[in-house]
């Protein structure tokens, strides 16, 4: 790697963000002219169409987005709050352990969204609740079981450091266990954003009050108003994009010095 | 006059439950090391080195014997911070800068902060690393490291330093230049030490006193005096008085004269 020199890796690092922006660029190419030449099904605009209905509609796929993103955020922030103190419960207290280990594992595999159209009927059909409850279901599993894991990484030799040194325990789970299970609980974070957003979004394909990304979506796809319909699926990766990227750059700022 | 005493051991005795059974690590264990005192552990793997010493430091608690540090008992002891320890692994926390891993100690006992970036300026000064207080630990090479671990052991002026193989991971160079380090530590702090090898050179170069130790059951077997003096400098490893102290050493490890041809 010393006879590559800086140069190199300067243009390995422009590769890597230039090559998926050039594969993207390259597909869209593919598509319009799909559009344009082939016989594409109806409800396939070409990107073109979707990009000027974008521009011309964002007034209201913005107003969608907030309340899509609010939900997850709500769903989200509830989620994970919810997640680490219970798993400073089961890290602290092995029964807890016991008794939320099993419950935590049915959760995970039952599809969450299911659920959602007992929610909206539980909490009628306008109140945002029932996806939000969804996207803090989805967003507690990860954080839950990346933090229980990361409460236990503490190093033996860390651990006889601080009874050498007479720390309380209070002390030692600040200074100690918490530190190192940082860089567990921003990636559980991480991974639980992107559902927290899918959570919200789908959830709304399941009834609740008619605003958000998902409903507008399933509103203009049946109308046959197909550019627009596209135009809001962009919104939602919009969405899922800003999630992501601030949950990534807050794992990578944590995991700086991070242990191990 | 137990108080003078840094470490006093009568009768001390270790046994771990485990699975497969009872494990005696410890038997009998009769040992004094006097405050200022430099005393070396030698011994094979398994013997019970480690043990002792986090018997000393109240790590794990002796299953049979009386044990006292400054005439304390061992939990009191470590409560009242009378010693600091370094591992073979630096046990450094990697998300602290150096200068807040050797303050650790003075901030768990909520010593103000001028008076402890004082002592840090101070301790960095000691071990050489004055330049790199603000840098993370995954900066430094190994014996950097292990630097800093001897700095945040002295940091609360401890009178007693436990120390299980604190050089064993590192190159013989940086090994060699270490502990020509410790020594002069040591004199300058007045601290007694009692430190764990498996290294006869190294055992010899550094102590007082060497306590050779022996396995099934782990127990004390031969305790040597080395008196080479105060000063110990690289010229100490080309004397004659120190090869005969490293052959003394080695006789009591194997239990069998050794040729004195086999000598280097
Ligand atoms: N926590 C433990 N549980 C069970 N056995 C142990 C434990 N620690 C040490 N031992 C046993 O005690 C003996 C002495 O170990 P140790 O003090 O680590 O030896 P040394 O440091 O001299 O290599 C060994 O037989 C080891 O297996
Ligand atoms: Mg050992």
């Amino acid at each position: 790697m010393s006879t590559a020199g800086p140069g190199a890796t300067r243009l390995a690092q422009w590769l890597r963000v230039a090559s998926p922006i050039g594969v993207g660029v390259l597909m869209l190419v593919a598509w319009a002219l799909y559009v344009e030449f082939g016989n594409a099904p109806r409800m396939l605009p070409s990107p073109i169409a979707v990009g000027e209905e974008f521009g011309l509609r964002w007034g209201i796929i913005w107003d969608d987005m907030v309340i899509t993103a609010t939900n997850a955020l709500i769903g989200l922030t509830v989620g994970a709050i919810l997640a680490v103190v219970l798993a400073g419960l089961a890290a602290a207290w092995r029964p807890i352990d016991g008794m939320l280990a099993p419950l935590v594992a049915a959760l995970a595999v039952i599809p969450i969204v299911a659920i959602t159209p007992i929610l909206n009927t539980m909490f009628g059909a306008s109140s945002q609740f029932g996806r939000q409850a969804v996207a803090m279901i989805a967003a507690f599993i990860p954080v839950f079981v990346n933090v229980l894991r990361g409460l236990r990484q503490t190093k033996p030799v860390h651990r006889d450091l601080m009874r050498a040194s007479a720390a309380s325990s209070g002390q030692t789970f600040r200074m100690l266990t918490l530190p190192t299970a940082m860089p567990y609980l921003m990636t559980g974070l991480r991974v639980a954003a992107s559902l927290a957003v899918i959570a919200a979004l789908v959830a709304e394909y399941f009834g609740g009050p008619s605003d958000g990304i998902g409903t507008s979506i399933a509103t203009y796809a049946k109308s046959g108003r197909a550019a627009l319909a596209w135009a809001y699926v962009g919104g939602g990766i919009l969405i899922g994009l800003v999630f992501f990227l601030i949950t990534a750059f807050l794992e990578r700022l944590v995991a700086r010095h991070a242990p191990g | 006059m137990t108080a003078d005493l840094a470490v006093k051991a009568a009768g001390v005795g270790k046994v771990f439950d485990t699975k497969a059974g009872d494990v005696i690590a410890l038997t009998g264990v009769d040992l004094e090391v006097r405050a200022g005192e430099f005393v070396s552990l030698i011994g094979p793997s398994g013997c019970g080195k480690s043990t002792l010493l986090r018997l000393i430091a109240d790590l794990d608690e002796a299953t049979s014997g009386e044990l006292t540090i400054f005439g304390k008992p061992a939990r009191r002891a470590r409560i009242d911070q009378d010693y600091g320890i370094a591992f073979q692994q630096a046990g450094l926390l990697p998300w602290r800068t150096v200068g807040a891993n050797i303050a650790l100690p003075l901030e768990l006992h909520k010593v103000a902060k001028a008076e402890r970036e004082a002592r840090v300026a101070e301790l960095a000064e000691l071990v050489g690393l004055t330049e790199f207080v603000d840098r993370y630990p995954d900066q430094l090479s190994g014996g950097m490291q292990q630097r800093v671990a001897i700095a945040r052991a002295l940091a609360a002026r401890p009178k007693l330093l436990l120390m299980d193989e604190p050089f064993g991971a590192l190159d013989e160079m940086t090994r060699e230049y270490l502990q020509s380090e410790l020594t002069r530590i040591a004199t300058e702090t007045g601290a007694a030490v009692v430190f764990v090898t498996h290294s006869i050179p190294e055992a010899v170069f550094l102590s007082d006193r060497v306590v050779v130790m022996s396995p099934r059951p782990g127990r004390i077997t031969d305790v040597i005096e080395i008196g080479l003096g105060e000063v110990r400098d690289e010229s100490l490893r080309e004397n004659p008085v120190y090869f005969e102290k490293v052959t003394a050493v080695r006789e009591a490890l194997h239990g069998v004269k050794v040729e004195r041809a086999n000598e280097r």
